[in-house]
């Protein structure tokens, strides 16, 4: 248990020491927010889909989760690089444990800084309809980001530098974001999109969001939830898996 | 307390340890020599539970580290060749993580904490993130985790690299004490002969993956007929110099690691 916390902790002291990262991570969010948010505002509108900035907020607030929680898992490859994922494999600690730490630490980091990208959105004039239902949504936070920690987990268990992680992001995180309907309404698509969103887990965390924060919701709340845990479960084991397969 | 039998390690079709043999006493300083990409590293790899051998056996205390990992983990402390430390957290902290990894009780942990730190000459600069430190301070900070809990084995790979006599010194002093308070175990690489026949029992020297000659340096020195453990060192491994084969079996590898994954 010492073990989980001690790497948990680690995880939070490097990200509150790296503060231009922090201020540089809530740039990209913002500039969704208040220039697509406000850009694509009255367009939105005309075309009778309601107030577009409430309905990016979410999308943008679970970006923010997604980007720093899978990158906090990936994380791996400095340590690899930098030689301290030695340090803890060779720890009398069983490996799961210190999977577990990391992705935890990992995925507070995450809801850090997605409360920080909520906040700038309710500066920026976000209103959740019933403030009764924002604790579920901080769930479905928690949910997006250890869901994404562990894929981290995961894919840095297996890349052995950091020429892969272009890779990762073009390819993998990316295409996460741009089809999980975070930018778009996912009714009304055409097949192919809707397929492709449909097998975005992404997807479900931005719909339950949505559907506390605004009582709009695609795929219902229940299924949102169902397929957040049930894939976030199994992608914690496949992660615990590779990680414990680690070679040095 | 240590004991090898035909370790084997294959990286692609590189043998990096060839059919490697040896045994090392309770409370033994063992010193294991070679050029560089002999399979030194590889070896203590195997031995830490960092790699998996193609074939052989080991046994750590009687623990076989494949199938009792985490018990062989238990037994061992290791100092790594290359930087192992987290550059963002401060030196003390860099301890504290180890401590408890390695599950040092807190008060036994904090005391021996101070006590190494001031040995090591970094208690002053504990509370610097240690990407601040320079290149020999990383390194006593490394030696002093190292020591942080009291293993049964302790594996030092070439751990005087990049340090001053004075901390040379300092480390040799310090491995000869718990080695013969504590009753350590220690299993060393290093390319200062001397140190070796200063501080070893005995010596094993590998080469191109095969264990070449084992023994005291007395014993090595007699066998080759040389004066110095270094001229024992060179009449058998030859003069040459390795660092380029080395360099492409290490590239290598780094190379089957890229593309294979963990798939291994």
């Amino acid at each position: 248990m010492s073990a989980i916390y001690i790497l948990w902790l680690r995880e939070l002291k490097r990200y509150t020491r790296s503060r231009a990262q922090i201020v540089a991570s809530l740039g990209q969010p913002m500039l969704y927010l208040l220039v697509l948010g406000f850009g694509l505002g009255p367009v939105f509108k005309r075309a009778g889909n309601g107030n577009y900035f409430q309905f990016i907020a979410p999308g943008v607030i679970s970006m923010s989760v997604l980007f720093s929680s899978i990158f906090s898992g990936l994380g791996l490859l400095w340590d690899r690089q930098f030689g301290f994922l030695k340090e803890t494999l060779v720890a009398p600690v069983p490996r799961i444990q210190i999977m577990i730490g990391r992705t935890l630490g990992g995925s507070t980091v995450a809801i850090i800084q997605g409360l920080l990208v909520t906040l700038v959105c309710v500066l920026a004039g976000f209103r959740p309809v019933n403030f009764a239902t924002v604790p579920i949504a901080l769930g479905f936070m928690l949910l997006i980001a250890l869901l994404f920690a562990a894929l981290g987990v995961a894919i840095g268990s297996s890349l052995q530098d950091m020429q892969g992680f272009q890779l990762i992001m073009n390819f993998l995180v990316l295409p996460i974001y741009f089809l999980s309907g975070a930018m778009f309404p996912l009714a009304d698509q055409k097949l192919p999109l809707r397929i492709a969103t449909g097998i975005d887990p992404l997807s479900y965390g931005i719909d339950g969001m949505r559907s506390v924060l605004l009582g709009t919701s695609f795929y219902g709340v229940y299924t949102d939830l169902t397929v957040m845990v049930v894939l976030g479960a199994l992608l914690m084991v496949f992660g615990a898996y590779r990680f414990s397969k680690i070679e040095i | 307390m240590i004991r090898v039998r035909n370790l084997k390690k294959d990286f692609g079709s590189f043998t990096a340890v060839n059919d490697v043999s040896f045994d090392v006493e309770a409370g033994e300083i063992f010193a294991f020599l070679g050029p560089n990409g002999a399979g030194k590293t590889t070896t203590i790899k195997m031995l830490t539970t960092l790699l998996k051998p193609t074939a052989g056996s080991i046994e750590l205390d009687g623990l076989d580290p494949l199938t009792h990992q985490n018990e062989a983990r238990k037994r061992f402390g290791i100092v790594f060749q290359d930087p192992s430390l987290d550059g963002d957290l401060t030196a003390w902290e860099n301890l504290e993580v180890h401590g408890v990894l390695y599950h040092v009780p807190h008060k036994v942990r904090r005391q021996r904490m101070e006590e190494l730190l001031k040995l090591f000459e970094l208690w002053e600069r504990r509370n610097d993130q240690v990407k601040k430190f320079s290149g020999g301070m990383k390194r006593r900070l490394e030696i002093a985790r190292g020591f942080l809990h009291t293993p049964r084995i302790l594996f030092l790979d070439e751990p005087t690299l990049g340090l001053d006599p004075q901390s040379r010194n300092q480390l040799w002093t310090h491995v000869k004490k718990v080695n013969e308070t504590e009753k350590v175990t220690v299993f060393l690489t290093t390319h200062y002969m001397d140190e070796a026949d200063r501080v070893a029992h005995r010596i094993g020297v590998i080469d191109h993956g095969k264990l070449v000659a084992q023994g005291t340096p007395k014993a090595i020195k007699e066998q080759t007929g040389a004066e110095s453990l270094e001229e024992a060192f060179l009449a058998l491994t030859g003069s040459t110099i390795r660092d380029e084969s080395a360099g492409a079996a290490d590239q290598m590898r780094q190379f089957a690691k890229m593309w294979q994954g963990g798939r291994r």
